[in-house]
């Protein structure tokens, strides 16, 4: 059998903004087989969680390139987006509940921490007249297939947080 | 066929007044104090109008509806939870006695499916309760169609206060508490709402559909619910920029049966608005059947027990 043919993936990643950061992500992309074909670090933009995205076109076998994903969440890098059929679910979830005192950053971080999924986006809205109740709407990239461990994620963390959740329902047309 | 109509509130009453239609007689009425007998039919105006005006059916006691020559039993008095009684008790009445059973009272099968089934599989007389489940929509009758090891998941929004009061609050921006009330002077919540908004009663309605798709084994206990009195209009804003909006969603899956606030898209099937219900039905080989219409009311909840008696055997 012959070699597979070497395919073109696009990865979003999303870096913390600290020295050494984008080598450390690197690193498993050429230790599984992945050849760099270009970098393009928005230095200026940040994502709304401050953070620097960062987009890596590569070339392996396709059999490859989930090793390199794997490698890359193994590796505690959040992978926003792999390749059109990596883009998997961008998934909404509601939060309802006193954000304030609940660390609405806390809860955040412990979502990414669980590796399912990355918060690309949040939008929080104040109720008027009531203090102590807040809305949040969070929107995750999932990978395909993810979204039930993403939200089961969501769950636990909001029921630590003593926050209510309102979960979008996966396969409503 | 001789029908009994245990419950004389707005399903019972519905029934002893529509059944004459369907070819029916009504041969006993109850409610909690009293009975009316009558082998040859009672007159079910006159039953009606002394309810309506002396809150009685009749003079005899309610324990004799249940001694009356009848085939069928219409169970129509309150839902309730744990031991379901006092409708299990009249249940198992019937059915000891080769009687039919029809459930427009959820507790029963909701509670206690497995008591049920077994009475009923011991008894020449058969059970059915089309009305527990969606009111006037025929969500079980496309079940047996289809054959329920067939169908492969259902979901749906089964309460139609929680989804007057969701659907009015994403509509006008304004504050739960206002909605429900609103609603309790429509008539479309009852004095107490708490099972519509804290899910228990579309909780029940969907063990009931688990107890029909998986044979068995599912009560309220059973059930992952949560209810909608913690959403705020802040919440729905939110939901609404991205083209969706919250409903009071039951699913019931190979992995479970839960009810709770979902975001759905705003023009998607399952955002109904006002008390309509709708049901999703994923099927093995005919894809997504969706069943939506009146879920409550007296003369809907009727048509569907009357339904039921058209369909023993
Ligand atoms: N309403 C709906 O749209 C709807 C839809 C689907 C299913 N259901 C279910 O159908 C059932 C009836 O609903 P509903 O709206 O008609 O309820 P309801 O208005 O509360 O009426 C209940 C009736 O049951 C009677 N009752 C109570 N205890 C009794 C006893 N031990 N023996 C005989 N009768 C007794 C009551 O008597 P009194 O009149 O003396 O109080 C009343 O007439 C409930 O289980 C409900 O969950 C209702």
């Amino acid at each position: 059998m012959s070699e597979p043919a070497n395919r073109t993936h696009t990865l979003r990643l999303e870096l913390v903004d600290e020295p050494g950061e984008l080598l450390r992500a690197l690193a498993p992309i050429a230790e599984n087989g992945g050849n760099l074909l270009s970098i393009f670090h928005e230095r200026g933009s940040l994502t709304p969680r401050g953070r620097i995205p960062v987009e890596v076109d590569l070339e392996c076998p396709p059999k490859q390139f989930e090793d390199v994903v794997g490698a890359l969440r193994d590796a505690g890098v959040t992978v926003i987006a792999a390749d059109a059929e990596h883009y998997g679910e961008a998934v909404t979830v509601l939060l309802v509940g006193d954000l304030v005192a609940s660390d609405l950053s806390g809860v955040l971080a412990s979502v990414e921490e669980c590796g399912a999924a990355s918060v690309v986006d949040f939008t929080l809205t104040d109720e008027p007249g009531v203090d102590d109740e807040a809305s949040a709407r969070l929107r995750l990239a999932v990978e395909a297939g993810g979204a039930g461990d993403a939200l089961a994620t969501v769950r636990d963390v909001a029921a630590e947080k003593d926050l209510h959740v309102v979960e979008p329902l996966v396969g409503d047309a | 066929m001789k029908l009994a109509v245990l419950g004389a509130g707005a399903v019972g009453r519905a029934v002893v007044d529509l059944a004459a239609e369907y070819g029916h007689t009504v041969t006993a009425v109850a409610d909690s104090g009293s009975a009316v007998v009558d082998g040859d039919g009672v007159d079910s105006e006159a039953v009606l109008a002394r309810k309506r005006d002396e809150g009685v059916v009749g003079d005899g006691d309610p324990a004799h509806a249940l001694s009356a020559d009848y085939d069928v039993l219409v169970e129509a008095t309150p839902t309730t939870l744990g031991d379901a009684e006092p409708g299990f008790g009249h249940v198992r009445g019937a059915l000891e006695t080769d009687r039919h059973v029809v459930l427009a009272n959820k507790g029963p099968v909701a509670e206690r499916y497995d008591d049920v089934r077994a009475l009923a599989d011991e008894s020449a007389g058969s059970l059915r309760f089309e009305a527990t489940v969606g009111g006037a929509i025929p969500v079980l009758a496309t079940v047996e169609g289809v054959g329920p090891s067939r169908v492969n998941a259902a979901r749906g929004v089964l309460n139609g206060t929680a989804n007057f009061v969701l659907s009015r609050m994403a509509a006008e921006g304004l504050e739960y508490e206002h909605v429900l009330a609103e609603a309790q002077d429509l008539g479309v919540a009852e004095a107490d709402p708490t099972f519509d908004v804290d899910g228990t009663d579309a909780a029940l309605k969907c063990a009931i559909l688990a107890n029909v798709l998986h044979d068995g084994g599912y009560s309220l206990a059973d059930v992952d619910v949560d209810g909608i009195t913690s959403i705020p209009p802040s919440a729905l804003d939110l939901a609404a920029e991205e083209g969706r909006t919250v409903r009071l969603v039951g699913e019931v899956t190979a992995d479970g049966v839960r009810v709770g606030p979902r975001l759905v898209p705003e023009h998607g099937t399952l955002a109904v608005t006002g008390t309509t219900n709708i049901v999703q039905l994923e099927t093995e080989h005919a894809g997504r059947l969706n069943l939506s219409g009146q879920g409550a009311g007296g003369a809907a909840t009727a048509s569907a027990v009357l339904a039921d008696v058209d369909r023993l055997p």
